[in-house]
């Protein structure tokens, strides 16, 4: 049985080692490594997006990366993306969110705000079709998408 | 009192702890010492329970390991108590669905935990099961009860017997609904610590705390003040969350009992879509009398959900669906029969809508045929038999609300652009070979709160109480799960009282510290418990006036004064209000007859679709949702629920398919059982009318299961138009339509009535 490695990377600016297993999922290593329990665990499998992070500027699904491939990665969790000291500053993406009804259960609300700051630094005045396509790896079960897009679009005015 | 905040658009209470991920759910929850639990589970649908083989190179002495044994030793009693006490927490002797839950492990480490499950094996002596609704009612075999039925309803009114005979047509149909998972993002997890000594205490993702609570008294026989229930933020129930959290809490509370450490139990996705409720599969029949004038003069509806293999709350699910069963129009003579009956599926629960989407479906499909039978239009024939204020309902009840379905219609179809786009479609389809557009929309109404005499037996509590700081925090049992009712409790209380939204504190359900408001369900959180929200926020104020610490005209500063006077000079200040029925209510629970709801929820959708004949795919390409709801009280979540439920109803129509095999769903995983993606959902776009309701919080009705009941006929109904068959064919009598299924039945002229 392989044994335990360290793993060093950067997480919200932060530099960090984990001892972890190899195959350690990364929403693993960020929820009960280091306790940044805001990426959420819907599917396990890459489906739903909950567990959405950021690694070296590409949106993947932490449950899909293991440990071992983030050595020297840069990682940003919705952590990461609450300015501040103690994070008191929201991103214009989660203010947005609030006064526009994007969050409602709240369970996809980071995973789909990161999704949402990905895109917008990708592509700062996105199209209708650039947000669909850009969230749709982001399942939501309560909102129906519509304030979500809604939520993005007035992020951008 | 003047609404300062009802009717705006409040920002979300708990917002910003959800845009930021500090909102604590189960999972994000840890305890000292904690253990963590798993559920061993039923490979097959029906059998006698023989034996249990534990593995090799598994250290099993490290394992906390229970079984229906350990149950017998404590107190207590191995049923989940809901309505009847037939389910078990773990099998004993009989085994009755797949997925049954058989042994419950917990250990300190999960992987080593996974791999303990994966090294139980069951020895099971299979019995013969059942999983179609047709043999539960030829009892192939007899699996519940003496006849495989839970619960039979009757509505009769009029002599429907008599209305054949005068009838010019006879309009015969036949109708389908599949199950479908709520699938809420956040899996169901509980947390327990138990112990003899203090008793148990369970956190955990819920909709109902409080049958949560008497679920766990039953189990352990203890006294309600040793069993105590604190919800976590809950990332989305949709009915899910209804019944079967007593079950897992049940489980990590025997484990925590036998362990003497706090346990976690968690569902994967493939665990939580495999075992827990979905909703009821349903087969409806009707038969409906009509004159050549498209005036309806009975119908007879014979309307059966598969309740799976335990009584749950299938008698519930199964009286709203009959009650909503003939739609809102205005039948002289109706009966509908009906039945929950037994199968070896995981039982059916709960979902969004709770029966109704089921009938209601049946019935908008149905009338579009009747219209064709009859040679009038789908709008024309309804139209023409509307139900109008002061016309009664199936079970007699008389409409008083002041409800103009005809408006409604009219509305709706305006903003649509209904008849423009019917004809531009009829002339496109007429030269495009390949994409067929369509254009259709259902009618329907949604009571609110429990049904009949079920708010009276439920004698929902709801508490305010003055902080020390001057403050005031509203007390109830009723959830935030995602649908805002944290912040349309504010925004009542703020406006009864006359102070800010952040002089309003809201209470996380907890057992310990809040009444039994009831559960978080039937449309009933706003209209009903925002009702006593406001009417115990009103009698708070009412103690500091008579107090003499508040005058009759007041600030937000002095009034917090008041607050802190009264609780230094009195000690604790609270107030309580428990449901009062509207004056005028009767409900007869033998002959089902009476007023049914306080109020209903009165709607028109219109969906437009694109059928593609190469692969059979339907596209939603706009849909208009407008509904009389009363007195909207946040508009942006308002609409927010609607377009949820929107989304969640094209799921049903069109693409959310749970594959069956000897009673096990084979496709529960996101992967293969497809939700409604961002890029898949059209506009949704939502209008309201409000006619203020006298006996809702500032005139609200409740909203939460309506959307869930008009998308799938209205796209059926769409589809319908878009492929231009003469006559409704059977394939557009089911749900979902796969594209599979259309292809089949448009490629080999199957089909066809």
């Amino acid at each position: 049985m392989t044994d335990k490695v360290s793993v060093s990377f950067t997480v919200n600016g932060e530099s960090k080692t984990a001892r972890v297993w190899p195959m350690a999922r990364l929403l693993d290593v960020l929820r009960e490594e280091l306790q940044l329990t805001g990426t959420k665990e819907g599917c396990g499998e890459g489906e739903c997006g909950a567990c959405s992070v950021i690694v070296d500027g590409e949106l993947v699904n932490s449950c899909l990366i293991p440990a071992a491939q983030i050595a020297g990665a840069s990682v940003t969790t919705i952590e990461g993306v609450t300015a501040g000291a103690d994070g008191e500053r929201l991103n214009a993406v989660q203010q947005s969110f609030i006064e526009h009804g994007g969050a409602q259960c709240g369970i996809c609300t980071p995973g789909m705000v990161l999704a949402a700051v990905s895109l917008l630094e990708k592509i700062p005045q996105p199209t209708e079709a650039d947000i669909r396509n850009g969230l749709a790896g982001n399942l939501c079960r309560c909102t129906g998408y519509m304030k979500i897009f809604d939520s993005v679009v007035k992020a951008c005015q | 009192m003047s609404e300062v905040h009802v009717g705006q658009s409040i920002f979300r209470k708990e917002g910003t702890d959800k845009v930021t991920g500090r909102a604590r759910y189960v999972d994000d929850l840890t305890f000292p010492d904690m253990l963590h639990g798993v559920t061993v589970r039923s490979p097959i649908a029906r059998g006698r329970l023989r034996g249990v083989q534990f593995g090799d190179g598994i250290p099993w002495h490290e394992f906390t390991i229970v079984t229906a044994q350990d149950i017998k030793d404590i107190p207590g009693a191995n049923c989940v108590a809901l309505i009847l006490e037939d389910q078990p927490y773990l099998a004993h002797e009989t085994i009755n669905h797949p997925e049954e839950p058989i042994l419950l492990l917990a250990h300190k480490d999960k992987y080593l935990l996974e791999e303990a499950r994966r090294a139980i094996t069951f020895e099971i002596e299979p019995l013969p099961a059942i999983f179609s609704i047709e043999d539960s009612l030829n009892q192939t075999e007899t699996i519940w009860g003496e006849d495989n039925t839970f619960k039979t309803f009757l509505i009769e009114k009029g002599y429907v017997d008599a209305a054949w005979a005068q009838a010019d047509f006879i309009v015969e149909g036949e109708y389908e609904t599949g199950a479908q998972e709520q699938l809420y993002i956040e899996p169901n997890g509980m947390i327990a610590i138990a112990n003899p000594t203090d008793g148990v205490t369970v956190w955990g993702s819920m909709q109902c705390p409080y049958y949560v609570h008497k679920a766990l008294i039953k189990l352990f026989d203890l006294s309600p003040e040793k069993v105590r229930v604190v919800q976590a933020v809950t990332g989305g129930g949709f009915g899910g969350k209804e019944e079967y959290p007593s079950m897992i809490a049940g489980h990590a509370a025997l484990l925590a009992w036998k362990a003497g450490k706090p346990v976690k139990l968690i569902y994967d996705r493939a665990e939580d879509m495999a075992a827990t409720t979905k909703r009821h599969p349903s087969k409806t029949r009707i038969r409906t009398a009509v004159g050549k004038d498209g005036k309806l003069l009975a119908t007879e509806i014979d309307f059966t959900i598969d309740g799976g293999a335990y009584a749950t709350l299938s008698s519930v699910v199964l009286s709203r669906g009959t009650i909503h069963a003939a739609g809102p129009y205005n039948w002289p003579n109706v009966r509908v029969r009906s039945r929950a009956v037994a199968t070896n599926h995981p039982p059916h629960g709960a979902f969004r809508g709770f029966g109704a989407p089921q009938s209601i479906f049946a019935m908008e499909r149905h009338l579009n045929k009747v219209a064709q039978t009859v040679g009038l239009s789908p709008e024309e024939l309804r139209r023409r038999n509307f139900l109008k204020s002061g016309e009664t309902t199936s079970t007699g009840q008389v409409i008083n609300e002041k409800i103009d379905l005809d408006s409604l219609l009219t509305r709706a179809l305006k903003l649509s652009d209904y008849h423009v786009k019917k004809k531009r479609f009829a002339e496109f389809n007429a030269t495009s070979a390949i994409e067929k557009k369509g254009i259709g929309f259902a009618t329907f109404m949604h009571g609110a709160g429990f049904t009949g005499s079920g708010e009276v037996y439920l004698s929902s509590v709801v508490g305010i109480e003055a902080t020390e700081t001057g403050n005031v925090r509203v007390l109830t049992s009723n959830t935030e799960i995602g649908q805002g009712s944290f912040t349309i409790f504010s925004q009542i209380a703020a406006d009864a009282l006359g102070i800010t939204l952040d002089q309003i504190e809201i209470a996380q359900p907890d057992t310990a510290n809040v009444p039994n408001s009831g559960p978080t369900v039937a449309s009933r959180t706003t209209m009903i418990v925002g009702k006593l929200v406001e009417s115990a926020a009103l009698g708070l104020r009412q103690t500091l006036v008579n107090s003499g610490l508040l005058g009759e005209r007041y600030s937000a500063a002095e009034f917090a004064e008041a607050c802190r006077q009264h609780i230094a000079k009195y000690g604790e200040l609270k107030s309580f209000s428990k449901y009062e029925p509207p004056p005028g209510v009767h409900w007869d629970d033998e002959k089902y007859q009476g007023e049914a709801y306080g109020a209903y929820a009165w709607a028109v959708y219109v969906a437009e679709v694109t059928v593609d004949l190469t692969t059979y795919e339907t596209r939603v390409d706009d849909f208009i949702a407008l509904q009389e709801v009363g007195k909207v009280i946040n508009p942006v979540l308002a609409a927010g629920q609607i377009e949820g439920g929107v989304a969640q109803a094209i799921g049903y129509a069109l693409y959310e398919h749970v594959v069956w095999r000897e009673g096990r769903m084979v496709n529960n995983q996101m992967t293969n059982y497809i939700m409604p993606t961002s890029a898949d959902v059209p506009p949704i776009r939502v209008y309201f009318e409000e006619l203020p309701y006298a006996y809702g919080p500032s005139g609200a009705k409740g909203i939460g299961e309506l959307p869930m009941d008009g998308p799938a006929p209205a796209i059926l109904n769409a589809i319908e138009d878009a492929i231009g068959q003469p006559s409704i064919q059977t394939f557009l009598g089911q749900i979902p339509l796969m594209p599979e299924t259309l292809m089949k039945a448009m490629t080999a002229g199957g089909g066809n009535d």
